[in-house]
């Protein structure tokens, strides 16, 4: 590795998150050695105590902001920073947390905390994206091992990843899934949602529950027509449409079609 | 030696084991009528039977030990002879490479007419001006042994479109399927059909078994669950494109593709260019692809011309019905109802063009 | 569906975000071309783009003008002589130039739509003799913008063509026309019913113009334009590029206004 001139430099953040989605990273046991070869993993504190000093070439960036710190800490990022990519649906779309977004957040913190009066924490949970310029946005919760790969490959390459928009649908047919709202009746947001995980949850004859975000383009109005005929209720369509991309304009909307 | 009859389709699945082909045929998995390599006979879905509605498919219990009673599956021949994914070409250093992978020898067993029409449309598209070696290799490695249809199922319209239910052409075998006593009747459609039958116990078709098997496709043609009027079609469709019968339809419709995709005709594809970790090979690999897809129609730099739902329900429509007759010289449309079954919202292609043709002639098409 | 590898003989800045890349083969001869057709050029690990081919250079190449405005136009636009990249092609119908012989000839342009035209003046002025008055007409945003600007002067001059250039944003040094390419054709002269045209340019300007020059009664059939569409494989099998019946790689991009008139003036079709 000595011969190489130099290798662009990899920083890993967290931000208001579980840590699935850096993991990923670490998931990728195959590729992680070649990975290495190509990248100098400079800032991961998940894998390594050992931080190396800014500037980056490309950041990957879990979570999403929710503190005062980390408004500011994300700027911070964005400056030391050449390319910027989010990952998971916290950091590209506020994730489970933005729930709080519908509701009152010192209201909750009252009922979680002791000494609420000690919680600093913002009214919302927004998206990177909201906060600072973002290069590219990687989609899930978590994300897809070989999107993450596919996103690092391209950055290398100087290309754009070859990450498709459209519906969950296209991945489910390419897998040979058989369709699980047709054949068995079971709620899948499917049509709605973005492609990505493989079809991961339909390939085990479960329901697709929108992990990904929208698809370039929905009709959630007339999926819910056809989930009421499967059964669910309002109360529960609009429960699946707020789980981790709930702030989504298109979830939005179909919660809110749904009286949500 | 023209039709003869079989007992048993043990002996054909283990003729066509040893002639060298993978025997993929009907199979029960995640309760639905799926194509899957068999290794037996045994492995064929006895008893099965399945009921088609829009948007609604389910399986049923037969009880007559019937191995081919339903209708279409969510499987056509389309994954063989069109795979999801396959490489175009690598670029190693400053050369380009062509994948010449040997194209797997499969004997698919139980194709309806339908299948056969969809793969006779393939031919015409794939092997066209510009033919396509590839899809050559593929298409001449397969073994086609048709199952004349005896239960359509109710999105079926094969009749409509002339396709169908007796397969008349395009197989290397066409069985059908006859009760008490159980068997088959085998029709030869190719020389290497021909040995394969040469190679199994058989006996020659008494005109009872050819009565019997007649019955069976004529039977099958009055129970056809849709029909469409084709009646001058490639006029009237595309001229109706100001219909506000679109705007209804893309109002039902979740633009997920699946149409397409189960869609034994539809053929489009895009193409994902990727680079490995070190950079050494480029690859371009060609996937399906959808006229549903927003990206479909988007040009650099401009929106996507069919940003619409309701012209990318247009688009897709007037294609299958009108405009691939100007393409490719025949219908898009072979009349096997799996766009329909498998729409989630359940919308019928008979259904939207009954209603434009009705919206032509002067009449209300909005519901 | 395999590209060929052709060599980047040289690149040649046009405008600011355009470059006219000289393509070899990096063995054996160039493939002939018709005015209008097209490549496929695939830019390593980007992906690939049909473009039009803008004339054979000097020794023989393929002369290709490209914009950088996606990916792997952006990619070829910073191909340096020397890089490979692979081509397809050509494909596509063409201009019939030499069925407009005896005939007016109109060449209509707008923006970057001069690339495919060159390759009919070319022609035109290879045989000029054959034709009776030829304009050339050239719409462009500002006269930053305008294309081959040596090579519409040198026309200009030297080949008895009506070479007239309209920019829709002057600057200060502008002396000619400003607004759309339609507003020049009241300043050539052609004699309609005799008349063939050529069109290539943004669609609105194809449209815009192809309307004009049928209303002043040029026949719609002698009104030929270029029309673009996403492309992915370029040989009728990818099913990106259709306009109503039309496979634009094999039935396009040269449509006649006959046929395409009708199909350009439904939305989103």
């Amino acid at each position: 590795m000595g011969t190489r001139k130099s290798r662009p430099r990899l920083a890993v953040w967290k931000f208001a998150s579980c840590d699935g989605c850096q993991l990923t990273l670490l998931d990728c046991e195959d590729e992680l050695l070649s990975l290495a070869a190509e990248v100098e993993i400079a800032y991961f504190l998940e894998a390594s105590s050992a931080p190396g000093p800014g500037p980056y070439d490309l950041s990957l960036v879990e979570g999403s902001i929710t503190t005062p710190d980390d408004a500011a800490r994300i700027r911070h990022v964005r400056e030391v920073s050449k390319h910027l990519v989010t990952i998971g649906a916290c950091a590209t779309a506020g994730g489970v947390q933005a729930l709080r977004d519908f509701a009152d957040v010192r209201e909750f913190a009252s009922v979680v905390y002791a000494r609420p009066e000690y919680i600093a924490t913002l009214a919302t949970s927004t998206p990177i994206s909201a906060n600072v310029p973002v290069d590219f946005e990687l989609r899930g919760c978590p994300i897809d091992r070989r999107q993450l790969l596919e996103v690092i490959t391209a950055f290398l390459a100087g290309r754009r990843p070859v990450v498709p928009s459209h519906s969950v649908c296209v991945e489910c047919k390419l897998r040979g899934n058989v369709c699980v709202l047709v054949a068995h009746g079971t709620p899948c947001l499917g049509p709605v949602t973005q492609a990505g995980c493989g079809a991961l949850c339909p390939a085990f004859n479960r329901g697709c529950y929108g992990c990904f975000g929208p698809a370039d383009t929905t009709n959630s109005r007339a999926l819910n027509a056809k989930l009421r005929v499967l059964g669910m209720s309002d109360p529960e369509l609009v429960r699946v449409y707020r789980t981790f991309n709930a702030t989504e304009e298109q979830f939005v909307q179909a919660s809110e079609e749904a009286g949500g | 030696m023209d039709i003869v009859v079989i007992g048993s389709l043990e002996p054909l699945v283990v003729a066509l084991q040893t002639a060298g082909y993978t025997v993929v045929g009907p199979t029960v998995k995640d309760v639905a009528v799926r194509m899957a390599e068999i290794s037996s006979a045994a492995d064929l879905p006895a008893d099965v039977g399945d009921t088609q509605r829009p948007g609604n498919y389910r399986l049923t219990e037969r009880g007559d030990g019937m191995v081919f009673g339903f209708a279409a599956s969510p499987d056509s021949a389309k994954r063989f002879t069109q795979p999801p994914r396959q490489t175009l070409a690598r670029m190693r250093g400053r050369t380009f490479e062509e994948p010449r992978e040997e194209a797997p020898r499969v004997a698919l067993l139980g194709l309806r007419a339908c299948d056969l029409a969809a793969i006779a449309v393939q031919d015409r598209v794939f092997l066209g001006r510009h033919p396509d070696p590839a899809y050559r290799r593929r298409r001449e490695a397969l073994f086609l042994i048709a199952v004349n249809c005896a239960v359509p199922g109710g999105t079926c319209f094969c009749v409509s479109m002339g396709t169908g239910p007796k397969a008349t052409t395009g197989f290397d075998l066409a069985l059908t399927e006859l009760a008490a006593p159980h068997r088959f009747t085998v029709e030869i459609g190719s020389d290497r059909g021909a040995q394969i039958a040469a190679a199994i116990p058989h006996r020659p078709a008494t005109p009872d078994d050819l009565a019997a098997a007649e019955e069976v496709s004529r039977v099958a043609a009055t129970r056809m669950g849709r029909r469409v009027d084709t009646e001058d079609i490639q006029r009237w469709l595309p001229a109706a494109h100001d219909s506000p019968r679109w705007a209804d339809v893309a109002s039902r419709c979740l633009s997920c593709t699946n149409c397409t995709m189960v869609c034994p005709t539809c053929f489009c594809s895009t193409v994902e260019d990727g680079t490995g970790l070190t950079g050494d090979v480029a690859e371009r690999t060609e996937r399906w692809d959808s006229c549903f897809s927003l990206a479909f129609t988007e040009l650099s730099g401009q929106p996507p011309v069919r940003s619409s739902a309701l012209a990318r329900y247009r688009q897709w429509l007037t294609h299958k019905f009108a405009t691939w007759y100007d393409q490719f010289g025949t219908s898009g449309c072979v009349g096997c109802g799996r766009c329909i079954t498998w729409c989630p919202t359940g919308i019928d292609v008979t259904e939207e063009l009954a209603a434009l043709r009705g919206g032509t002639e002067g009449t209300s098409c909005i519901r | 569906m395999t590209p060929v590898p052709y060599r980047v003989r040289s690149r040649r800045p046009d405008r600011a975000d355009t470059v006219t890349l000289a393509l070899e083969p990096v063995t054996g001869p160039c493939p002939r071309f018709l005015p209008g057709q097209f490549t496929m050029i695939y830019a390593r690990g980007v992906g690939e783009i049909p473009i039009s081919i803008s004339g054979r250079g000097r020794t023989g190449t393929l002369l290709h003008t490209i914009r950088a405005v996606g990916a792997v136009s952006r990619a070829l636009c910073l191909a340096r002589p020397g890089d490979v990249v692979g081509v397809r092609g050509p494909y596509g119908t063409a201009f019939d130039v030499a069925g407009a012989a005896g005939l007016d000839v109109v060449v209509a342009a707008g923006g970057l739509g001069l690339a495919p035209l060159r390759t009919v003046v070319r022609r035109l002025i290879a045989h000029r003799s054959r034709y009776r008055r030829i304009s050339v007409i050239v719409g462009t945003r500002t006269p930053m913008t305008l294309m081959y600007p040596r090579e519409l002067a040198r026309w200009r001059a030297a080949y008895d063509l009506d070479v007239q250039v309209t920019v829709d944003h002057p600057d200060h040094a502008w002396p000619g026309p400003v607004g759309l390419v339609t507003k020049l054709i009241d300043r050539i002269v052609f004699e309609p019913r005799r008349t063939a045209a050529f069109v290539c340019g943004p669609e609105v300007m194809m449209r815009a113009a192809a309307d004009d020059l049928v209303a002043r009664g040029v026949p719609a059939r002698r009104v030929a334009l270029s029309l673009e569409r996403t492309m992915k494989c370029g040989v009728g099998r990818c099913g990106h590029c259709q306009l109503g019946p039309l496979l634009l790689c094999l039935d396009g991009p040269v449509v006649d206004y006959e046929r395409a008139g009708g199909l350009l003036a439904v939305k989103e079709l």
